[in-house]
């Protein structure tokens, strides 16, 4: 999974059937230190996360795996809302 | 499978229903000489790995959710183990 922010929505009147009723937002990667990384995505949500949240996402095969038993056609999905975070780097082993 | 250390921990109440008890890590990536390999990465923990240890992850999704004794669940990545020494001859390195 990965930390990321929502930044957006995006909205699709024509869509896979599965796609149906899915909230469907764009989604920031970040850094643990909450820096951006990389390029904007979408992902599907199983959260019910709103703009600017912290959240994390799953991504690949899995990431349809939040809408079982529902066949979603999902890549990436934002599964948990993140309330905090303890980043504590350069700790020895 | 890669090395990396935690470098932290996530704390969240709204989540899918399969990360419910899961303890949610936050891993960087290592390379072999212990600098950082690419954006540190949230895995679920499976053997109870704590901050600054190194540890090894998983990033396919089975052995993910299967490794904190799931069904199919999203989750995609997870720490199997914590790394007590790792060993390299020359040739390795080079």
């Amino acid at each position: 999974m990965l930390l990321g922010r929502v930044v957006g929505r995006v909205w699709c009147t024509v869509k896979a059937p599965a796609l149906e009723g899915q909230r469907l937002l764009i989604v920031q990667p970040l850094t643990p230190e909450l820096t951006t990384t990389g390029k904007p995505l979408v992902c599907a949500d199983c959260t019910g996360a709103g703009a600017g949240e912290l959240v994390y996402y799953t991504r690949g095969r899995e990431a349809s795996y939040a809408f079982l038993p529902a066949e979603v056609p999902s890549d990436n999905t934002i599964v948990a809302i993140v309330d905090e975070l303890h980043i504590k780097r350069g700790s020895p082993c | 499978m890669l090395i990396g250390r935690v470098i932290g921990e996530v704390v969240a109440t709204q989540k899918h229903a399969s990360h419910e008890g899961c303890k949610v890590l936050v891993i960087q990536p290592l390379n072999l000489d212990d600098t950082d390999r690419g954006d540190a990465v949230v895995a679920v923990d499976a053997v109870g790995a704590g901050v600054g240890e190194k540890v090894l992850l998983t990033t396919d999704g089975y052995a993910a959710f299967t490794a904190v004794g799931l069904g199919p669940s999203p989750i995609d990545m997870a720490v199997v183990g914590i790394v007590d020494q790792v060993d390299l001859s020359s040739q390795e390195t080079a």
